[in-house]
């Protein structure tokens, strides 16, 4: 193991240079890999994602990892930090070292293609799987919708999901069980089925029976995402209408 | 950390699986209940302040199992709540009361 030599480097920050990190990136490819200690510069309002670079940049440039937008809009930069999935580039090292020390992995529960990147493709191929995707109607809504519409309401608590993956990566059934969706998945289900517009919520809601059944409501998920949304409270809102259906009751208040 | 509702979790599964392998003991002794003597024999054998102290254990895993059953049909079927902490908190303290509550009516 090679113990990267700490140095100071030019980074466009005046201030002074506080300390030095602990920083401790997983390297490897597939399954196999090991624990590699880099010293990097802490710096005032450093985020994990600039750590992440600085290392990649200044000290091993084979280092892989994954960023695009850098302010949270993206959703391609979440790592383990610490123990726990984040998005790298809104988390400060302020808030996720412990001691100085920050430990940074690859998402749990998808597989590691080098370093830092996994391999998204069995996360989206779920949403794919599930049809979690609009389906127009065809025909605009017999009354308009209004923003304050429960219905509404209930879709647009869900809607501002980034496909980051960190609710996939903290989720336990995920874990046990590789059939399971995950949250981000019946999330957007749960949005698509309260959505007016939408022409499938049969389809979606058929989508959701079995798997969303398999969440134990740990809620790893909902503290987890970075956006603030509670995939846990939308699991358990298709399970109570999943169940519904399946008694012959009315899919929704006030229409069949 | 795992935080309140992953050790809830963990416990009403561990209580279920413990109650489950309880259960044959129970019908065991019940079973015994057509022969007087050995159905006494095992009264007697419960009488032991160590047997009551692990029924009190056992109350406490049946009360939990209850608790948190509820919790999770209320979580399921009811209308979402943030207080998610504190139900656990309160189906928790209700299986320790029962417990405590069993101890005082043995020791009374």
């Amino acid at each position: 193991m090679k113990r990267a030599r700490p140095r100071l480097v030019k980074t466009g920050y005046d201030g002074p240079v506080m300390a030095m990190l602990e920083v401790e990136i997983w390297r490897g490819e597939g399954g196999g890999g090991a624990w590699r200690r880099y010293a990097v510069p802490h710096e005032a309002n450093q985020t994990v994602l600039d750590v992440v670079t600085h290392v990649q940049r200044h000290i091993d440039p084979s280092l892989a990892y994954r960023f695009a937008c850098r302010v949270g809009m993206c959703g391609s930069c979440a790592m383990t930090v610490n123990g726990r999935p984040r998005w790298t580039c809104r988390t400060h090292v302020s808030q996720a070292a412990r001691k100085g020390r920050v430990r940074i992995g690859p998402l749990r529960n998808l597989p590691v293609i080098r370093d830092l990147a996994v391999d998204m493709a069995p996360f989206f191929e779920k949403w794919r799987d599930a049809g979690a995707r609009f389906v127009p109607s065809g025909e605009p809504p017999e009354e308009p919708v209004r923003p304050d519409e429960p219905e509404r309401r209930a879709a647009d608590a869900g809607i501002e999901c980034i496909n980051c993956a960190v609710c996939y990566a903290a989720c336990d059934s995920v874990a046990w069980n590789p059939d399971y969706p995950g949250p981000a998945v019946l999330n957007r289900l749960w949005t698509l089925a309260n959505d007016r517009r939408d022409g499938d919520r049969d389809g979606h809601l058929d989508a959701a029976g079995a798997g969303c059944h398999l969440c134990r409501s740990h809620q790893e998920c909902a503290d987890a995402c970075p956006t603030g949304l509670n995939p846990t409270a939308a699991i358990a809102g298709l399970k109570r209408e999943v169940f519904r259906r399946a008694l012959g009751g009315r899919t929704r208040e006030g229409r069949q | 950390m795992r935080r309140g509702p992953w050790w809830a979790f963990l416990l009403h599964r561990l209580s279920g699986v413990a109650l489950a392998v309880f259960l044959p003991v129970h019908f065991l002794v019940l079973g015994l209940a057509v022969e007087r003597a050995a159905l006494d024999r095992v009264l007697d054998w419960t009488d032991n302040p160590w047997v009551k102290l692990a029924e009190a254990g056992l109350v406490v895993l049946l009360a939990l199992h209850l608790t948190g059953g509820l919790r999770v049909l209320l979580l399921e079927f009811g209308r979402w709540s943030d207080r998610q902490q504190s139900r656990i908190a309160v189906a928790g303290g209700l299986a320790l009361l029962a417990g405590f509550g069993f101890l005082a009516a043995a020791f009374a």
